[in-house]
């Protein structure tokens, strides 16, 4: 589904961040990205989103034969591509109904396929909002305007069972969310896994892919995926930190 | 004898007619204009609109006739008043059965009431020009304790190039009364031409009047409004005023509050683009104690139009207990627009609570980036934008008919949804 390969990427006019990433994710897989702060993770997820103010310098990134790197933000959204926000931005004025509606709308012209009807559109706000235990109430307030922490990640989650992405990337989701927060976040996102979607997990902490297993974990350091491995190397990363790997790869 | 003209607005004023009867009003204005002279730059309330090039051009009074349909609100189900180029015109009028209101011409206002009302209030060349000149209007009388069953829409059309429009109105709302204006202005044709208005009126004691103003000339006129509202004791006034048309439109707004426990609230949106110059300017004059006031206006403003927004607000000295909040907020969609923002206050009593603020910024890019995120195109982003910064001003208007002409308007005007 999607390939990384040698992405080079720095913020314009600055420093190199990405330094030859390689990555390659399957349909119905859940990779993990982990690493210490600095070492690229967010980066990552905004080249791919396509936010303005970096520049790719070398490598390609191919999504289900596309070019990724060549479309605009809203129509790599348009192919299927979700990026979770790790600051949801607020949007007054606009409710996340409209919002929601003005992007289901536009993503499925694109797609050549038919306007969903008014009926359509709130049965699955309802399904949507149940999944992540949001407030209805929610739907038809401004975009995150007064959501507390936790409402802006659910708020994410619900735009992601809202658009039905092929690959969901979720950047530090789990940050800033307390247990019972990240147990319905995880949850819902759980229940959106499917044999023909993909997810990519970018988070500090182990807690979270407790309630979503991951298929890969990898380590990212210095701009670059270190270390791959299964579900436990998060437990040892955990335990022991992030210093291991270097001194591993050193010897 | 040859009269030399050197009098500027003398010039302007040399070709109107002028009435066979001169009332006491027209002859105080006439007076008045013989010492006036047009505002300059210079002049500190009119610093950043420059209305010289306007008042060089030679107007015509005329009549005329408009094709009304174009105008009216679907489902608004009100008295409709239509004044072509100033000029009152009965067949395109419809007056609803009412008891609560009594519509008359301008000149059955009983003058010494008004001279009394008005006495020590402050008039410009321009509101001076339609009280010489006025060629139509409308006294409306909301009566005591009654509520009115229809809204009054007041539709002005221009029509002809180079025509002035000088209609003036006054609405007395008698004790305890309640209603909504609706004056909506337009033009067909009409280069160069110049709505002088001026719209007036008396809250009396418990009363509570609305209006609703929309601005759409096309952006080829002069557009120049006066009004000035006096309040008495525990009245409830509302104005919005939405401006997207004209060449240059300034609205000046005064509003005098003479009684405790009133309400004052104003609201204003507007939206430039081309090379639009909008300019609002209103006053809030506190006297009494015990009073609110409330004031948003929100500009948006794109290609080289120019908005100009100031907003005084003056508390008396004997204005105690005083809430008076002010608040102006503009986004830029293009470089080369601007805005010009003096929010004022001028406060000479000690127990008050006053707030003000000015905002002048761009669409927020984190916020179109998160848009296309979800798969929206960066121009259906700036729109959503846009229609979430100036919404909540268009949700002052309660009027779901009015509101939905707005809506429309919008949609077919700058492609925004509410």
């Amino acid at each position: 589904m999607l390939t990384i390969k040698n992405l080079h990427a720095s913020v314009e006019e600055g420093a190199e961040i990405l330094k030859g990433l390689n990555l390659e994710v399957k349909a119905g897989e859940v990779h993990a990205i982990m690493g210490p702060n600095g070492s690229g993770k967010s980066t990552l997820a905004s080249v791919l989103a396509g936010k303005d103010g970096y520049e790719v310098t070398e490598g390609s990134v191919d999504f289900e034969g596309t070019d990724l790197l060549d479309l605009d933000a809203e129509d790599r959204a348009r192919e299927g591509l979700f990026l979770a926000f790790q600051y949801p931005v607020e949007i007054p004025g606009v409710s996340n109904v409209n919002f929601l509606r003005t992007s289901i709308n536009e993503i499925r012209e694109y797609r050549k396929e038919d306007k969903l009807s008014a009926k359509e559109f709130l049965a699955k706000v309802k399904v949507a909002s149940n999944l992540v235990e949001l407030d209805s109430k929610l739907a038809s307030r401004a975009v995150n305007v007064g959501f507390s922490g936790g409402e802006k990640k659910r708020n994410e989650i619900f735009q992601m069972a809202m658009l039905e992405p092929k690959l969901a990337i979720l950047d530090e989701t789990d940050s800033g969310l307390d247990i019972d927060a990240l147990r319905i976040v995880s949850e819902g996102v759980s229940k959106l896994r499917s044999k023909d979607n993909a997810i990519i997990l970018i988070t500090h902490y182990q807690r979270l892919l407790e309630y979503i297993k991951p298929d890969f974990v990898h380590v990212l350091s210095d701009g670059k995926i270190i270390k791959t491995g299964g579900k436990e190397l998060a437990l040892e990363l955990e335990d022991k930190g992030y210093d291991w790997i270097n001194e591993e790869i050193a010897q | 004898m040859e009269l030399v003209l050197d009098n500027k607005v003398l010039e302007f004023v040399a070709d109107f007619k002028k009435p066979e009867t001169i009332s006491k009003i027209r002859k105080q204005a006439l007076d008045a204009l013989n010492g006036m002279d047009f505002p300059t730059t210079r002049v500190e309330e009119w610093k950043y609109t420059r209305v010289s090039k306007y008042v060089k051009r030679k107007y015509k009074q005329v009549q005329s006739s408009a094709n009304v349909e174009d105008y009216t609100i679907a489902d608004l189900n009100a008295h409709q008043l239509v004044f072509v180029n100033g000029y009152y015109d009965e067949s395109l009028s419809t007056i609803l059965d009412d008891d609560a209101v009594s519509i008359h011409k301008i000149e059955d206002l009983d003058e010494d009431y008004y001279s009394d009302l008005l006495d020590d209030t402050e008039e410009n060349v321009f509101s001076l020009i339609n009280k010489a000149y006025q060629t139509g209007g409308v006294f409306i009388q909301i009566k005591k304790n009654k509520k009115a069953n229809h809204p009054i829409h007041l539709i002005h059309v221009l029509d002809g190039e180079e025509v002035i429009a000088n209609a003036r109105h006054f609405v007395l709302s008698e004790n305890g009364s309640q209603a909504e204006i609706i004056a909506t202005f337009h033009s067909k044709n009409s280069a160069n031409s110049f709505t002088n208005i001026v719209l007036e009126g008396h809250i009396e004691s418990n009363a509570s009047l609305t209006i609703n103003k929309m601005q759409t000339e096309e952006k080829d006129v002069l557009h120049m409004s006066n009004e000035l509202f006096i309040q008495d004791e525990s009245s409830n006034f509302l104005i919005n005023t939405i401006t997207t048309g004209g060449l240059l439109t300034r609205n000046g707004l005064d509003v005098i509050v003479e009684g405790q426990n009133c309400h004052t609230e104003m609201n204003g949106a507007y939206l430039g683009t081309e090379k639009q110059h909008i300019d609002n300017h209103t006053i809030i004059d506190q006297l009494y104690s015990n009073c609110t006031s409330s004031e948003a206006y929100k500009g948006v403003m794109n290609d080289k139009s120019v908005g100009v927004f100031n907003g005084k607000v003056i508390v008396r000295q004997d204005a105690q207990k005083i809430e008076a909040y002010q608040s102006n907020k503009n986004i830029l969609l293009s470089k080369t627009a601007s805005v010009n923002s003096k929010p004022e206050l001028e406060i000479y009593a000690d127990d008050v609570r006053c707030s003000h603020g000015s905002t002048i910024g761009e669409l927020d890019q984190e916020a179109i980036f998160y848009l296309r995120a979800r798969g929206i195109s960066v121009a259906s982003a700036k729109q959503l934008l846009v229609s979430g910064f100036i919404g909540d001003i268009l949700d002052k208007v309660k009027n779901e008919a009015l509101r939905a002409s707005i809506d429309k308007l919008f949609l077919e005007d700058f492609g925004w949804k509410f």
